[in-house]
């Protein structure tokens, strides 16, 4: 572990004062933030998030001609808790606003109203604060595609201060753990197949020692042998790490197996949320949670998969 | 680890990711390198069209214009499209949540930058004296290359301003950002004096640091003017930079804020 000093030692509550200190670097705090009492257990506060987006109907950013845009309402005053520990699932159709939660939660947007924090730092006002705590694992496995799986991850490690050597011990452990051998390091990430670029993702974020982890759709498109090793993962992440996870997915059995509760979103709003076995029992007492999410939808499922398919 | 140490370890970590990308990518650089070899050259034989009393010292005016260009618009290729380069492998959204401040990113991307147009522009003039047989004779170099020095401050600084484009829109960013560099090519006098160009243009022209580094440089290679001589322009040039880069940075910032605003920090933008 390197940088700042993570949770659980991250957080030296004195009174009304929450101080972080980077390691080696006593006697000065790294920064301090107040407002600490009652977050101690929460990991993320979303309080009716809305976010929107102008969409182009014509013209747009090619050709010359003007642009005609339209405002969409991405999420409807979302509000919900995350706890310290917890594998939090987020499911819903594309287009439903999975990953512009994610988005928000990881400090690539701005919300128009509401209030989003991590670890009870809002996110807006502490972005530098909220980004030392989280990564993410995104559907696409976004590299540098020349670049060696090694070289990607001494980038990636190293805008966080990680250092070469530091990187390379590490990153052949989380591999090794997710199935990836050694010698792929070496290798341009275009020559490895999507199921081991996503791996070498999950190690990006790892090497960080995020204390939560933001996995937005992280098996989609995995054969099924890379889907079990990344699952795996999360659960071992879960298990032996003081981290906390929210995860989007379309994967129903997934979010069983993985999440302690779960979110139904449809259409920027949340529909349900609670753990899998209450989702079931409530909507579906006789089925399983992709019964209960389709009663909730209250559409059948090849209704949803088209709307999949067509966004 | 302190968080100076965090931050200069993330700086390094970029001027590594490129020099890395450099090694994978070494096909184009020897062609664009040989590309700017031989423009460099053909750009030092128009002088040919002069009669031979005048003929050394106007390869010397064109070429000192050639490889400054070279230069500085290196400099400002790699400051100015390090966003769009992200956009392109679909890493923005990573390294702009990465927990540094955004003088630390781009920082590194110029200090990179620094580094590779130098040594490109070395390989260029090692080329250029080995073909005009050029005699430096006189020449002040020591004082070139402080002038050089002193704008890479103003020109990191204009790079910090054209940088945000893309990052305000993916394609019509680095559209706009190659007409920026065709104006500034076009009124800074790299070819000719700026006194040539009409009316806006030469207002325009007296207000490009370039034109400054052009002036300073080939009066301290053709003319062979003291350090003294070059100091005024010099301090202008480092005063210029004071300014522009935190006007840089600043334009930078209010562009993030607006494309986190906008949903614009993503691959596709």
């Amino acid at each position: 572990m390197s940088g700042l000093a993570r949770a659980p030692s991250v957080f030296s509550g004195e009174a009304d004062l929450l101080t972080f200190w980077a390691e080696g670097s006593s006697p000065r705090p790294f920064f301090v933030l107040k407002e600490v009492a009652p977050i101690l257990d929460l990991a993320v506060e979303v309080k009716g998030a809305v976010k929107s987006f102008w969409e182009t109907e014509s013209g747009g950013e090619v050709g010359l001609l003007p642009i005609r845009r339209r405002r969409t309402l991405a999420l409807k005053g979302v509000s919900f808790e995350v706890r310290r520990g917890e594998i939090f699932g987020i499911l819903g159709a594309n287009g439903a606003g999975k990953s512009t939660l994610i988005r928000l939660i990881a400090t690539l947007l701005l919300p128009d109203a509401g209030e989003v924090r991590v670890f009870g730092m809002d996110v807006t006002r502490h972005q530098l604060e909220v980004r030392r705590h989280i990564n993410r694992v995104s559907v696409e496995a976004s590299f540098f595609k020349k670049l060696s799986a090694y070289e990607n991850l001494d980038y990636a490690a190293g805008l966080y201060g990680r250092t070469r050597r530091e990187v390379m011990a590490e990153a052949v452990a989380i591999l090794s753990d997710l199935g990836l051998p050694e010698k792929k390091l070496r290798a341009p990430l275009e020559n490895l197949s999507r199921g081991q670029q996503q791996k070498v993702a999950i190690a990006r974020a790892m090497l960080t020692s995020p204390t939560l982890m933001l996995l937005d759709e992280p098996t989609t498109g995995l054969d099924p042998r890379s889907k079990k090793d990344v699952q795996a993962f999360v659960e071992e992440i879960r298990d032996h790490h003081d981290s906390t996870t929210i995860l989007t997915t379309h994967d129903m059995r997934e979010a069983e197996r993985l999440c302690d509760r779960v979110a139904i979103i449809h259409d920027g709003a949340f529909l349900a949320l609670g753990t899998p076995s209450e989702l079931v029992e409530r909507h579906a007492p006789e089925g399983d949670l992709e019964e209960a999410f389709l009663q909730i939808m209250g559409k059948p499922m090849e209704e949803i998969e088209e709307a999949i398919e067509i966004s | 680890m302190t968080a100076a140490q965090i931050e200069g370890r993330a700086s390094m970590a970029l001027v590594r990711r490129n020099l890395n990308l450099v090694k994978r990518y070494l096909g184009w650089e020897a062609a664009f390198l040989f590309y700017n070899i031989v423009n460099t050259l053909t750009i030092g034989l128009i002088a040919s069209l002069e009669p031979a009393s005048k003929r050394a010292e106007t390869i010397l005016y064109l070429v000192i214009g050639a490889l400054i260009w070279n230069f500085l618009s290196v400099l400002f290729n790699e400051v100015s499209n390090s966003i769009q380069w992200e956009r392109w492998e679909g890493t923005i959204e990573y390294s702009m949540m990465a927990p540094i401040h955004r003088l630390t990113y781009l920082g590194g991307v110029c200090v990179w930058g620094s580094l590779y147009g130098l040594l490109r522009t070395a390989f260029v003039l090692g080329a250029v004296v080995l073909f005009f047989h050029l005699s430096l004779a006189g020449a002040n170099l020591f004082g070139a290359l402080l002038v050089m020095l002193a704008s890479l401050l103003s020109f990191v600084g204009l790079g910090l301003m054209v940088a945000v484009l893309p990052l305000i829109s993916a394609e019509r960013g680095a559209q706009a950002n190659q007409v920026i560099q065709g104006v500034i090519l076009l009124i800074s006098g790299v070819y000719y004096p700026i006194s040539a160009l009409p009316g806006p243009l030469h207002a325009l022209g007296v207000l490009s640091p370039a034109t400054y580094t052009l002036e300073a440089t080939r009066s301290a290679i053709l003319g062979g003017a003291s350090v003294a001589h070059l100091v005024p322009t010099i301090l202008g040039l480092v005063g210029a930079g004071v300014i522009m880069i935190p006007v840089g940075l600043g334009i930078f910032t209010l562009g993030e804020r607006y494309a986190m605003r906008a949903g614009k920090l993503k691959r596709a933008g």
